[in-house]
């Protein structure tokens, strides 16, 4: 029968092989799935896998749904080498954007372009803010942090509701549960004309390198992730798991709400009830897939930006789902997972033994 | 079963126990040839084994681990049941509603072995079983085994220790390097053929002089400390002290309050009273143990893997958990700076890995252990505190860690030795200390002290107020 078995030392070759391997599996699981919906494979994963990356055009917007992906991946690879579960950077995401709304809407008619930088740091701030509600829930009295943080979703979806249905709904807005559009003096700064890349991209990709510093050549980093993989030896060493905790949560809630800020004032523009993508989940897959490595997360994120225009393409190109986006994210997250195994385990056929 | 570490002996039971097939030969039970395919068919022929190192789930108390082994369709309750009343018939102290994680070495072994006992075996292997027990404990495991034995049960009983094998076997085989060596009748053979037989020539002397103490390094001042969860054992009133160029040893069954003693000294648990510890001449029990590092004071943990060392990190980066000399200024780690320091302690203490970048769970736990003492040797500490440094290792680095420490001590240094293992104790400290209950003894000479002295005092009788003459000239009574 087949067995696994630990390999000796974990296989340098299959951690290289496995995403390659997963990605190629998602395919064509991806394929079989059109096929059984009776399209064409290869015009479906075309929409997937290449429309979304032909020419500049589809690489500026690939960049703008990238930027808020890849500025929570960085901050949940923190978090999760930390071995603290926030799960709730969909929260820190909307309240990052609500207050950047709402230094937007305060924008008149004098107000200089430094309004940008006051709305990001104040988005940056309230994510914090809302991701230290659960470090401290955590540290006072020990709640468990992946409760605490996936609950105050639903608060941040809420509060966001009562100010666009309430006191922030555009007066001259038919009523629809909306603000009004932002002050073109508060959009953040595009990079190209003619394009929706903005500068958003290039402070994310700066993350990832002050994010790889921090994690691989600070000592700070060194403690954090030895009290994620060995609390026993961070306690030993003297690393404090309540400094890791905080630092952990204040960085991945000022990441998330750092993206919702420069979504808010980026593409959107204004605050609906539908600023919540679910960016701040998927961030999780894109954290993972990127093997909690900023340079791999940079990686994952553009995968996982292409699912999302992939899904949204085969929607008003072939009629089908956008809920595809879900599945393709599913699928690379399954099958990584899997590939992952055969990294620290092997497979041998062996002869049957009877009772194992 | 005679052999030192690494000469089959663990491979060979674990042939007998269907753990591990062998390429050829064959196995007779009662007579008759038998393929014994796993551990199941071993224990359906009524083989028990109580291994070296424990199987255990952390998780589950010990009842349930125990549950986990036998007859599914039988009760927890009167599996617990049963488990008072194997331990009582055998001495074997044990409470069936701890949690395992809360136990300790010694405390795991003895479920162990309550484990192997809980069906009638027909013949049990015991490996090992005495290393981690005081000597009346090892006397009334005797007693045991020889009654199991009367009864029918054959014991297999492994072990280096040569009085051990003299005193209980009737039967002696004796491995070196995979090969039989000798079968003898060890009742009528000395320590000195035995031990030729084993290591195939007489065992290296020790040769260490004499200490030569200084001032006092580390000063424990009637300390209390409750315990943290209520599996623990408080410390009550600890007293003693360790001067600069001496080698303590504290010697206890485990799961007597070495744990609480060893945190509050390496500055894990904080809760002592601030005039409790003392490091030369400061106060230190409020501490972290960054800073007490700072002021020379160094630990050797008892676990390796997870604590000592993270598993999945290389040497370079675990140099890294009590040594802050490769951090340059802003926090950076300096590589290049670090990669040298690892290289250093490799090359220094003999450590046999695939270099700095080799991960620490790719080391046998010998040279890991090497590692791990050099990384704290080699920070020319004060004082050195060292929990059961040599435990599981094999016996050449288990003499070269025992050396280093003899070194350490003659350079100066102050050394507190924890260890369950009373001949390492006897073989290398100068003073030796019981802990029993939380309570700790008076100190003797360890030239002047008997195995049967040190006995007693480990089931905390000793005479007090005591005015024993120390070593140091310094006299402490247990309040």
């Amino acid at each position: 029968m087949l067995c696994l078995e630990a390999r000796p030392a974990p296989s340098r070759l299959m951690s290289l092989v496995s995403p390659i391997l997963a990605l190629s599996i998602t395919v064509l699981a991806g394929a079989a799935l059109f096929v059984a919906l009776g399209r064409d494979p290869g015009q479906a994963l075309r929409l997937f896998f290449v429309e979304p990356v032909k020419d500049a055009y589809a690489l500026s917007e690939l960049s703008v749904k990238a930027t808020p992906l890849l500025l929570i991946g960085l901050g949940l690879a923190v978090c999760f080498r930390a071995n603290v579960w926030n799960i709730g950077a969909e929260g820190q995401f909307i309240l990052g954007a609500v207050a950047a709304g709402g230094v937007a809407m305060s924008a008149g008619p004098e107000t200089g372009r430094w309004i940008v930088a006051s709305a990001l740091v104040a988005g940056a701030a309230s994510g914090m803010a809302w991701a230290a509600i659960v470090a401290l829930l955590r540290d006072r009295a020990n709640t468990n942090e992946i409760f605490v943080s996936l609950m105050l979703v639903y608060v941040a979806e809420m509060l966001l509701g009562h100010l666009v249905y309430g006191p922030w709904k555009d007066p001259a807005g038919y009523n629809f549960p909306q603000t009004v559009t932002f002050a073109e003096v508060t959009r953040v700064p595009r990079l190209f004309t003619g394009y929706r890349a903005h500068i958003g991209i290039v402070v994310a990709l700066a993350g990832v390198v002050v994010a790889y510093f921090f994690l691989f050549r600070s000592y700070a980093g060194f403690q954090l992730q030895v009290g994620g993989l060995a609390p026993a030896a961070a306690s030993y060493a003297g690393f404090s798991s309540r400094k890791a905790l905080w630092l952990s949560l204040l960085a991945s809630g000022g990441m998330s709400g750092l993206a919702g800020a420069l979504e808010a004032t980026g593409p959107l523009g204004q605050l609906t009830p539908h600023v919540p993508a679910g960016y701040g989940f998927a961030g999780i897959i894109v954290a993972f897939v990127g093997r909690l490595h900023p340079f791999g997360v940079v990686f994952s994120s553009m995968l996982m930006s292409m699912f999302y225009i992939g899904g949204e393409l085969a929607q008003s190109r072939l009629g089908m789902p956008k809920s595809l986006t879900g599945v393709f994210q599913g699928l690379l997250l399954f099958a990584l997972l899997a590939c992952d195994t055969w990294i620290v385990q092997r497979v041998r056929w062996r002869r049957s033994q009877g009772a194992r | 079963m005679l052999g030192e570490n690494g000469a089959g002996k663990s491979t060979l039971m674990k042939i007998i126990y269907g753990a591990v097939a062998p390429d050829e030969g064959e196995i007779r039970w009662s007579g008759q040839r038998t393929f014994i395919r796993s551990p199941n068919e071993a224990r359906a022929l009524g083989i028990r084994m109580v291994f070296q190192h424990f199987s255990l789930f952390d998780t589950l108390t010990v009842a349930e681990n125990v549950w986990l082994g036998v007859d599914r369709s039988r009760k927890l309750a009167s599996v617990a049941a049963r488990i008072s009343e194997v331990s009582q018939t055998y001495g074997l102290e044990i409470d069936a509603r701890r949690p395992v994680h809360t136990l300790s070495v010694g405390e795991r072994q003895r479920v162990e072995i309550v484990r192997a006992l809980m069906t009638e075996p027909k013949l049990l292997i015991l490996d090992e079983p005495t290393s981690v027990l005081t000597p009346q404990a090892v006397a009334k495991l005797f007693v045991t085994l020889r009654r199991l034995a009367q009864d029918g049960c054959s014991v297999l009983f492994i072990s280096h220790k040569l009085d051990e094998i003299r005193e209980l076997c009737d039967a002696c085989t004796v491995l070196r390097a995979g090969k039989v060596t000798g079968e003898v009748d060890p009742r009528k053979e000395s320590n000195a053929s035995l031990s030729r037989m084993m290591l195939g020539a007489e065992p290296p002397p020790v040769h260490r002089r004499p200490a030569n103490p200084g001032g006092v390094v580390l000063a424990v001042r009637d300390l209390h400390l409750p315990s943290r969860d209520h599996h623990g054992t408080a410390l009550r009133g600890v007293d003693f002290e360790v001067r600069a160029g001496e080698i303590v040893g504290v010697a206890g069954v485990s799961g007597n309050g070495q744990q609480e003693l060893l945190a509050a000294l390496s500055g894990e648990d904080r809760r002592a009273a601030p005039e409790a510890i003392w490091l030369c001449g400061e106060p230190i029990a409020r501490e972290p143990p960054r800073v007490r590092r700072r002021a020379g004071l160094h630990f050797v943990p008892e676990e390796r893997l997870g604590r000592g060392a993270v598993p999945g990190l290389t040497l370079a980066r675990n140099t890294l958990l009590t040594r802050s000399e490769p951090i340059g200024s802003g926090g950076f780690i300096r590589t290049a700076k670090l990669a040298a320091l690892a290289r250093r302690l490799i090359e220094r203490y003999d450590v046999k890995s695939g270099g700095p970048g080799a991960t620490a769970q790719s080391l046998s736990g010998g040279n890991l252990q090497k590692f791990i003492v050099g990384r704290e040797i080699d920070a020319s500490p004060h004082l050195l505190i060292a929990a059961q440094p040599t435990w599981g290792v094999d016996v050449g680095a288990a003499a070269q860690i025992r050396g280093e420490l003899l070194s350490l001590r003659d350079a100066g240094c102050a050394i507190l030795l924890v260890s369950e293992a009373l001949d390492e104790l006897l073989e290398i400290t100068d003073r030796l200390i019981v802990i029993a209950r939380g309570r700790m003894s008076p100190s003797v000479p360890t030239n002047e002290a008997s195995v049967e002295q040190i006995g007693a005092w480990m089931s905390g009788l000793w005479p007090e107020p005591a005015a024993t003459a120390e070593a140091g000239g310094v006299v402490h009574a247990v309040p």
